[in-house]
């Protein structure tokens, strides 16, 4: 209950505080009655349908193009060694902010990133960056390749998990002797079942890159920009008037994701039509190697791309001079550390204790509610899980300009706990999601057996349950402290300006600056994740060096 | 009697030196304080100055400075506003503000300023308001020491002598080479400052009576109009035809070093060779001014009514006028910001920390710098960014 509070508190008075000032009604900017002029004033500003539609293509475009690529090659590929293989990539790709990996797309990309300076001019015979459009082209196509990039690792991640519910192994190798070939033995007997279980992922997934703005800083066109970017300028400009314009714009965002949501549900429907009819068909789909290729090929692909933006980021970190088209630096140099240092520090600082907190408290409630489960046999239903995604579903930017407005007459704007509750509303639910199934499958009996020999409920929890979960308890916590690292806009909304991570960091760098400085930022955003799902291996392994069980059972 | 002594004590506290009496009681006040001064933050040169600055005026006051980085000035003024509009009269979050222009006009309209107060600081005596005149009036708004000057800008393009043996000598020039060299030029976003006063550059060079620029906008769609068709004329010959732009100054910077454009644009006469100096553009780079004359004003940072810490500000805003701080900010190995104070007046060892900087080797002495054009009237930003966007950044 008041993991709920804590949860939905927010977000629910920050819509409020939306709607309110998107009808011209804010009495703290002196306006006490309702009108429509916000509505008008959206409408008639320049650009914004084209943002509006900017933004709704993307998330529609973003959310299809990755979870078509997970689900062919988990379809095509489940159970092979390169299956296995590609599951070990998942977690370094999934733990990095949004926002490095699309910096990292950029470096890579762009007419004089370094793919063009690996190839030319022996290959293209450029020895000038071409004037080519790729990042920030007008159709959004580099801000849509950016976010699948990063998408589909998640949804990877989240098909895994509920692979693991359904006993898919044994379904599809039904299916298999009965002479389907691999994709259509999963796509015809185990992804009805998987679909059900990623369907909030996916609107999450789709919600966000309908609604991105540090990606969309980096990669997005701004001639206009998509929709929530411009909110948030209007949300920045000293003429008031325009906070009461970017309040109703929120509000279209919010509509926005909704109808893209409802675009998605309709094509659920197509789809499970048309495959019944195909499922009925009983056509077995043996020659499906070309289409198991192009799977791995472009979900490889998306990996190759991450890790290789990546590694450039991390290599201009320390380049000194790197003139075009050489395909190294010229020189090497740590200025871009040293000078930035107190910078880098002081984000480092704010960035890991804001991360931690988030994290630990967010572990904190989802430990309690999840206990309170198990001990009095309330399960959390469907809907309870949907009230969890809201925060994930509700675009940030509808709620965040809100949520200001509170902060601002509760003088807690600015403060670093505002920041760190802030990051507790978007830690929570990845927090709950990650523990919840490795916590409800452990076996009661151990519990049941530690009553019976006269220790404490409080004893079994801090001596049983605790020991035996707590693996999988510090990786939902390393995965609560990369989610807080990952964001953008609360932090830039509750911290007022005044509290600086790595993330906000980087993006106020982004729309230019030097490369150097943003690779540091960058190699210390892909630092921190290491190290906290490094601590979450590490720990266990040592702790329990002597206690053999726990290290094989977890 | 004693009605005559406090009478006397009255006249007394008004024409006695009270300006070092004053002075010393802000610098008593200051310490301890916490300075939160919202600069731009979209430069790893400036940052390190203000960084240093700070460390400095902790050292020498005990006041800490903590820069408060914004991507848009406009942010902190909307930060003032807002806390203006809920009420909070004192205790605001911003306590010094790095400003000019249109945003030191709204907030001077609206109120929004402490002071006046920079005639109190002892090292405003310094500032040159004799030759350099837009020390005292921002883009034609009196400054009325509501805001103390820290450095001089004018605007000046760069150039890869690799790439362009002769620039353009002005706006319609750039427009004969950019037909030449299509896809080699191109300028920040507007409202970018930089891309702003690109476009202010222009039209001074385009309207028909350039005086009109000197008064609030009026009659914008005729004295825009030869703007609009030159920047109709340009876009296509520009950087990825004008679709794309970067966003400012440091990104454009980025493209002339990668080679992807030959000119570029700055606000800072010594930044080329600072940049030079540092490997963020080849050595084959310099600096160019039109024949007209460029766009030149000055920065300022000024201290909004309810700021928390107003004697921590206003100590840090007089270390940044003393001699040592201006040298410093001018020499282009740190920023390349040209002073603001008089040079000839100062004590002499002051002076020779002036005189020993170098110029840089892309950096024209004041004399090749030229004429400087004032800036126009800050409505005319408004008005020209509102078109802008309107044009060429709503879509096809």
């Amino acid at each position: 209950m008041v993991t709920l509070l804590l949860l939905l508190g927010p977000v629910v008075a920050g819509l409020l505080g939306t709607v309110l000032p998107a009808f011209g009604y804010l009495p703290a900017l002196g306006r006490a009655t309702f009108s429509m002029a916000p509505w008008q004033a959206l409408f008639a500003s320049p650009g914004v349908a084209e943002s509006i539609r900017l933004s709704f293509v993307t998330g529609l475009a973003v959310t299809a193009l990755s979870f078509t690529v997970v689900i062919l090659f988990v379809a095509g590929w489940h159970g092979t060694r390169s299956f296995a293989w590609v599951q070990k990539l998942l977690s370094p790709l999934l733990s990095v902010p949004h926002v490095t990996v699309a910096f990292g797309l950029a470096f890579l990309l762009a007419p004089s990133g370094w793919i063009f300076r690996l190839t030319s001019p022996w290959l293209t015979g450029y020895d000038r960056p071409p004037d080519l459009i790729i990042v920030q082209d007008p159709d959004g196509l580099a801000l849509i390749a950016g976010l699948v990039v990063k998408e589909i690792p998640f949804l990877f991640l989240m098909t895994l998990a509920a692979i693991g519910q359904v006993d898919a192994a044994r379904v599809r190798t039904m299916a298999r002797t009965m002479g389907y070939g691999a994709i259509a033995a999963w796509l015809k007997a185990v992804f009805p079942l998987v679909y059900r279980q990623i369907r909030l992922p996916v609107f999450a997934v789709l919600a966000f890159a309908a609604s991105a703005v540090d990606v969309s800083v980096v990669l997005a066109p701004s001639t206009p920009p998509p929709l929530a970017v411009q909110l948030v300028r209007w949300f920045n400009d000293p003429d008031l008037a325009l906070r009461f314009v970017a309040s109703a714009g929120a509000l279209v965002q919010l509509g926005l994701v909704v109808a893209a949501i409802f675009v998605w549900w309709l094509g659920e429907h197509v789809v499970a039509c048309l495959g019944r009819i195909w499922i009925r068909a009983g056509s077995r789909g043996r020659r499906d190697f070309p289409l198991r290729i192009v799977a791995a090929v472009a979900l490889s692909a998306s990996f190759l791309a991450a890790f290789l933006g990546l590694a450039s980021m991390a290599l201009w970190s320390i380049a000194g001079r790197w003139r075009f088209p050489d395909p190294l630096p010229s020189q090497l140099s740590v200025n871009a550390w040293t000078a930035n240092a107190d910078r880098l520090t002081t984000a480092t600082v704010n960035t890991a204790t804001i991360g931690i907190a988030a994290a630990l408290v967010g572990l904190a409630l989802t430990v309690g509610c999840l206990e309170n489960e198990a001990r009095f046999g309330r399960r959390a239903t469907n809907r309870a899980l949907l009230l969890l995604y809201v925060p994930l579903l509700v675009p940030q930017i509808a709620f965040l300009f809100g949520t200001q407005i509170l902060l601002v007459l509760s003088d807690l704007d600015g403060a670093w706990i505002a920041v760190a509750w802030a990051h507790l509303v978007f830690v929570l639910p990845y927090v709950f999601l990650s523990l919840a199934d490795p916590y409800r499958a452990w076996d009661e009996r151990y519990a049941r057996a530690a009553l019976c020999l006269g220790a404490s409920p409080v004893r079994v929890f801090c001596r049983v349950k605790l020991p035996m979960l707590l693996r999988p308890i510090l990786v939902a916590t390393a995965v609560g402290f990369t989610v807080s690292m990952g964001q953008y806009l609360p932090t830039l909304f509750a911290g007022a300006g005044r509290i600086d991570t790595l993330t906000t960091e980087a993006v106020s760098l982004a729309s230019g600056a030097d490369r150097r400085a943003i690779g540091a930022y960058a190699l210390l955003q892909m630092t921190l994740p290491f190290i906290a799902f490094g601590l979450a291996a590490a720990a266990p392994a040592w702790l329990f060096r002597n206690r053999r069980g726990l290290l094989v059972t977890a | 009697m004693r009605i005559l002594i406090a009478a006397l004590a009255a006249f007394l506290s008004i024409h006695a030196p009270a300006m070092a009496r004053d002075w010393d009681e802000v610098v008593d006040k200051a310490r301890g304080q916490l300075v939160f001064w919202n600069a731009w933050g979209g430069d790893e040169r400036i940052n390190a100055y203000i960084a240093w600055a700070g460390d400095q005026v902790q050292a020498r006051y005990g006041v800490t400075v903590q820069h408060v980085k914004l991507a848009d000035t406009s942010e902190a003024v909307a930060r003032v506003v807002a806390e203006k509009a809920a009420g909070r009269d004192d205790g605001g979050s911003v306590d010094l503000i790095w400003i000019n222009g249109e945003n030191f006009a709204a907030m001077k309209r609206n109120n929004l300023l402490f002071g006046p107060w920079t005639a109190e600081a002892p090292n405003y005596r310094y500032v040159d308001t004799e030759n350099k005149k837009t020390t005292t009036v921002d883009f034609t708004v009196p400054v009325d020491h509501l805001e103390a000057p820290w450095g001089m800008a004018q605007f000046v393009f760069m150039h890869d002598t690799a790439h362009v043996k002769t620039p353009p000598t002005s706006i319609l020039g750039l427009l004969e080479w950019a037909k030449a060299n299509p896809g080699r030029f191109t300028y920040p976003q507007p409202p970018n400052f930089l891309g702003t006063t690109f476009l202010k550059q222009a039209l001074i060079e385009l309207v028909v009576a350039p005086a009109a620029l000197q008064a609030p906008a009026a009659d914008i769609a005729e004295n825009t109009a030869p703007l609009w068709a030159y920047l109709d004329a340009l876009h296509p010959l520009m950087w990825r035809r004008g679709e794309v732009y970067p966003q400012n100054g440091p990104a454009l910077q980025r493209l002339l070093d990668d080679g992807e454009v030959a000119i570029a644009l700055s606000f800072q006469p010594a930044e080329a060779s600072g940049l030079i100096a540092q490997g963020k553009l080849p050595d084959t780079v310099r600096t160019f001014v039109l024949n007209n004359g460029t766009i030149g004003n000055t920065n300022f940072v000024a201290i909004p009514f309810n700021a928390n810490a107003k004697e921590g500000a206003m100590v840090m805003a007089n270390f940044l006028m003393s001699p040592e701080a201006q040298a410093h900010k001018q020499n282009p190995e740190v920023w390349g910001s040209f002073t603001v104070l008089d040079v000839e007046r100062l004590p002499e060892d002051s002076k020779a920390a002036f005189q020993n900087l170098e110029l840089g080797v892309a950096t024209l002495s004041p004399g090749e710098l030229g004429i400087t054009q004032l800036e126009p009237h800050p409505s005319w930003v408004a008005a020209l960014e509102a078109e802008w966007a309107k044009r060429y950044a709503s879509g096809k």
